[in-house]
């Protein structure tokens, strides 16, 4: 019986390549979350390096632009004591026009070892992974509006750090949902994790119904979609919809779903607010909230590389 | 030489504690490898009236053979409550082999300061070191197959006993 494997995994179903949360079991989203702890005291040391990916080579490949995504790739890669090279794509052959299994050929005869890859196309981590030398591993930082997976990993670190356990727990996304990555990371994980009420928070043009197939309950209310949660998960409003016509005005945006103190206080109260940045001040979260007392945004900063650390690590490990 | 259904762990504690006893310097301190080791500083330390809560250490993140081995689940914090700059240590563990765990704990250790000294104490030694490591404590020595393997237990009580498998 031929039987299709997750290319993530190996045939002992360890995991060789992150490329989405999708399809991964839930003790492996565990494993990587212990896994992190580990790394966050690492991170606490005087001397915060460990020597796990010695001699490697891991390549920064940002097809989209990102410098905070990009550094604590960054960060977390020279932690483990590994080379880090960072490809400025904009000025580099995709520039000139070289296909992306082109790139990849090129800088595998560099002897790289592992690539961490944001590409504005779904699918380019996946493709390259297909393509790579065996003993090559492939970390998706985000392609296009299907996978985040880092980042969904980190807040469910974040969550577990706060909250402990998953299947007590309503938690709230809200904003553009459509076209997030992030979100769609979120979502998985917290089902895979077992959580049992995950709502998605936002207009209709950016939250649309068909989320339901996702197993989140859809609401186009703000208050209806906060009240009593234990997490809300704030994403950032990006400008490119306003302009194109799918919201009125940033300020409208920010009356009907911007979270402001008077509708965190229909929220649990010691719900946290989440947020994967960069923020908006003023157009999806309110100032007083983001540096209120609930606000564990920063946190979340740390905590991502720790997950970063972990994610690098397990997957050097593990052979194909 | 010992022989392998003569191995008394609480009998072989006893010899410890006057091991490291005599080891131990003036306001040194203790730091048992994970998990055997742990158990067995935990012990040390009420048995010898010291203060505060010994130190213990992992050797998962410097281990030489992560490329084969991979990173392995729950791997286990360390956890040093004191400073290691300066500070004298005693190293304790349950089974000194290869020498390969004791070389990847000093690692760590290092990672947090230039110790004084480190000393070594084992419940047990046997033998085939890969490494020129030594124990400066070591109350029994066995030899076994390199198929077999030897870990302290430690039951709901805290009583100590060798699993050999």
């Amino acid at each position: 019986m031929f039987v299709r494997r997750n290319p993530q995994l190996n045939k002992n179903d360890e995991l060789i390549h992150l490329l989405s949360i999708e399809g991964l079991p839930q003790s492996i989203l565990t494993h990587i979350l212990d896994t992190a702890g580990t790394f966050l005291s690492v991170n606490e040391r005087d001397v915060k390096k460990v020597p796990l990916l010695r001699g490697k080579s891991v390549f920064n490949l940002f097809f989209e632009n990102s410098t905070r995504t990009r550094t604590t790739f960054e960060i977390a890669a020279k932690r483990l004591s590994a080379d880090v090279i960072n490809l400025d794509i904009a000025r580099s052959s995709t520039a000139k026009g070289e296909s992306l299994l082109d790139t990849i050929a090129n800088l595998s005869a560099m002897h790289a070892d592992m690539f961490v890859v944001r590409h504005g196309e779904s699918g380019a981590p996946y493709l390259i992974a297909q393509h790579c030398a065996p003993h090559v591993h492939v970390v998706n930082a985000g392609d296009g509006r299907h996978s985040h997976p880092t980042q969904g990993l980190l807040d469910m670190y974040t969550i577990r750090h706060y909250k402990k356990d998953f299947t007590k727990l309503t938690v709230a996304i809200v904003g553009d949902i459509v076209h997030s990555r992030v979100a769609r990371s979120d979502i998985h994980a917290l089902t895979t994790l077992g959580a049992p009420e995950i709502r998605a928070v936002g207009p209709k043009t950016l939250v649309s119904g068909d989320l339901k197939e996702m197993g989140v309950r859809v609401c186009h209310d703000m208050a209806e979609g906060v009240k009593g949660a234990d997490v809300i998960i704030m994403l950032r409003l990006q400008n490119e919809r306003m302009g194109g016509a799918m919201l009125p005005s940033a300020g409208e945006y920010f009356k009907t779903f911007g979270l402001d103190a008077e509708k965190l206080a229909l929220a649990a109260p010691d719900a946290i607010v989440m947020h994967p940045g960069p923020i908006n001040r003023g157009v999806e979260i309110d100032s007083s909230v983001v540096d209120g007392t609930q606000s564990v945004i920063l946190p979340q900063v740390t905590f991502g590389i720790a997950v970063r650390m972990a994610v690098m690590s397990i997957i050097a490990g593990n052979s194909a | 030489m010992s022989r392998v259904d003569s191995l008394d762990a609480e009998a072989l504690y006893i010899e410890l504690l006057a091991g490291v006893r005599r080891l131990l310097k003036p306001d040194g301190r203790l730091v048992g490898i994970w998990s055997g080791g742990a158990w067995l500083v935990e012990r040390l330390q009420k048995d010898l009236g010291l203060d505060g809560a010994p130190g213990v250490i992992s050797s998962a993140l410097h281990r030489d053979d992560f490329s084969q081995r991979g990173l392995s689940a729950g791997a286990d914090h360390t956890k040093l409550p004191f400073e290691i700059e300066g500070r004298h240590i005693v190293l304790v563990d349950d089974v000194l082999y290869t020498g390969r765990t004791i070389r990847a704990a000093v690692n760590e250790l290092y990672d947090f300061g230039r110790p004084a000294s480190v000393a070594l104490a084992v419940l047990v030694d046997r033998g085939g070191r890969e490494l020129p490591v030594a124990a400066q404590c070591a109350p029994a020595t066995i030899e076994l197959l390199a198929t077999q393997r030897l870990s302290l237990a430690r039951d709901d009580v805290g009583k100590f006993s060798f699993e050999i498998r």
